[in-house]
């Protein structure tokens, strides 16, 4: 399988930031990628440079195996970017703009078509003759969809889509990226809606501090990080005056009749029942809890930070 | 050459224009329209400049002239500060629009909106005096290269302003003055020996006065002097531009 993102030793500094310190990173032809990280992470410098919007200091990035900078007009015919910003040109209609869009990469109206298909698939056509200034939030981030896909780019990045979007054109959005995947298209995520990368993300890379922290199938990373994360939130009817020395490091929290206990490889769900009914405990209830991405997010960004 | 792409970068950048034209092409000829009833007014018959050219006839060349240097400068800068504040210039940025082609699209609609204004400006002068060309290829070629060097100007400083006030301090600082003082409402003949000399430095002396020569034959300076600074200015401020462009100045940082 080729790379459909080729990343290596990629270096960007504003002044005294150091935005990206050295990031290696390869997304093969067809994969659904989330990048992850906090605010400031260097997620949109690291697109930006993809795109053509910003030049790094060293290292060098490639596009389908075409470099962006030393081949800049094929990279930049196979990738599509929608922007984080609702950013639009007040002057011109939504037909206008993404003809305008197609035409910047040499497409005439042979392509016609496609722009129609497009209109159509995000539910634009009703307003394919209305300025973009007349368009709502949402509408407008429907338009910069269909204005990073008129070339039908094989790569489609898009950098936290669906910040301040409402739940219905959320999941539009997504079963109409889902499709663009199952159709062959590489899609790189950027999401603050971890929930989003969990669910649709087969790979997932965390950036902090201009560094990849993690980079893992998505089941592994959540695999890797479950036997710290699993816990068991139990409904007991007494407690020992003491807990002894051995089973006191496993509990979180003793609420009322709330206990939280945290399991472990060694110590697993039946152990821990086992030494409670041992310590003369009664237990009414038990729930397990497992980590999700948010937990593991948490935990490598606060043990990256220590 | 992505032919396809600049050409439609070069009718996004027209059509913009158009699309405003009250304020890109009605109100600069409203107000060469209002310097030429006034100086007309005051000056009128009562003065000629050159022998056989009335003060009217000799202003409306000049007038011409000014609009399509302040109307080519107005377009690509005021189109480059837009995008830029806006944020919506990535949509040419990530395209495979190479650095060549984006500067011909801006500069050949700025020389279109430039010489639009002109021509409407003199439209509105016949009105007033019926002048015509003695040498029209002459006003052609100079009107081409005046208005193409300041759309390339207004490259330049749409990249450098970060904000409008800045974009603003450019036009009002050093386009306008140097518009005003290229002897547009004078020969530059006239002046004191030291402001004379300073107008020999200014660039758009040479545009307005060869422009004038195209129409009545007589000039300041040599018509091919005025030719040659020309062209020379708008291959140094090309070159520039290019040279930011390529560096990315401001705009892929």
């Amino acid at each position: 399988m080729s790379h459909a993102i080729a990343i290596h030793s990629l270096q960007k500094r504003y002044g005294s930031v150091h935005a990206l310190r050295g990031v290696d990173l390869v997304i093969d032809e067809g994969e659904f990628f989330a990048l992850l990280g906090p605010n400031g992470a260097g997620k949109s410098t690291l697109i930006n440079i993809l795109a053509g919007l910003t030049k790094a200091d060293s290292g060098s990035a490639s596009i389908m195996g075409h470099n962006v900078v030393t081949d800049y007009r094929r990279a930049r015919r196979a990738l599509g970017v929608v922007p984080q910003e609702l950013v639009f040109d007040p002057f011109f209609t939504v037909r206008e703009v993404l003809r305008m869009q197609a035409g910047y990469f040499g497409l005439g109206r042979a392509n016609e078509p496609w722009l129609e298909e497009l209109l159509h698939e995000l539910m634009l056509t009703d307003k394919a003759d209305s300025n973009m200034r007349s368009l709502s939030g949402g509408m407008k981030r429907r338009v910069l969809v269909a204005q990073a896909l008129v070339h039908k780019p094989p790569v489609l990045v898009l950098d936290e889509p669906t910040a301040g979007v409402d739940v219905a054109l959320r999941q539009s959005l997504w079963h109409f990226v889902k499709r663009l995947h199952k159709e062959g298209h590489t899609i790189v995520l950027t999401t603050h809606y971890l929930e989003e990368a969990e669910t649709l993300c087969q790979r997932i890379g965390i950036l902090n501090h201009g560094q990849l922290i993690a980079l893992d199938q998505t089941s592994a990373l959540m695999q890797g990080h479950l036997g710290d994360q699993r816990r068991a939130r139990l409904t007991v009817d007494n407690v020992p005056p003491r807990w002894p020395d051995a089973f006191a490091p496993s509990v979180v929290s003793h609420n009322g009749r709330e206990l939280v206990v945290q399991l472990s490889a060694d110590a697993g769900l039946i152990e821990v029942l086992t030494q409670l009914r041992d310590m003369g405990v009664n237990v009414a209830e038990v729930e397990t809890t497992t980590a999700d991405l948010e937990d593991i997010f948490v935990e490598l960004i606060a043990s990256q930070g220590k | 050459m992505n032919l396809i792409g600049l050409k439609t970068l070069l009718a996004k950048e027209v059509l913009r224009f158009m699309k405003v034209y009250l304020q890109t092409l009605v109100a600069p000829v409203v107000t060469s329209f209002l310097f030429l009833i006034i100086f007309s007014h005051v000056f009128g018959e009562r003065m000629s400049v050159y022998d056989g050219v009335s003060y009217t006839a000799f202003l409306i060349p000049g007038l011409i002239m000014m609009s399509m240097i302040q109307n080519a400068f107005a377009n690509s800068s005021s189109s480059l500060i837009q995008s830029k504040v806006t944020g919506n210039l990535i949509f040419v940025l990530v395209t495979p629009l190479s650095n060549l082609e984006i500067f011909l699209a801006f500069v050949a609609a700025s020389a279109i909106r430039g010489i639009l204004v002109g021509a409407v400006v003199y439209a509105v002068a016949l009105a007033f005096l019926p002048v015509a060309p003695d040498h029209p290829f002459y006003v052609i070629v100079m009107s081409v290269l005046s208005c193409a060097m300041l759309g390339a100007l207004g490259l330049i400083a749409g990249m450098w302003a970060e904000k409008f006030d800045q974009m603003a301090g450019f036009t009002n600082f050093i386009i306008v003055p140097l518009s005003f003082l290229s002897g547009v409402f004078y020969s530059v003949h006239s002046l004191p020996d030291f402001w004379k000399a300073a107008s020999h430095a200014n660039p758009f002396f040479y545009m307005v006065d060869g422009f004038r020569y195209g129409f009545y034959g007589v000039s300041d300076v040599s018509p091919w002097l005025s030719i040659v600074v020309t062209l020379v200015s708008l291959a140094l401020v090309s070159a520039w531009t290019l040279y930011l462009l390529r560096r990315g100045y401001k705009l892929r940082d």
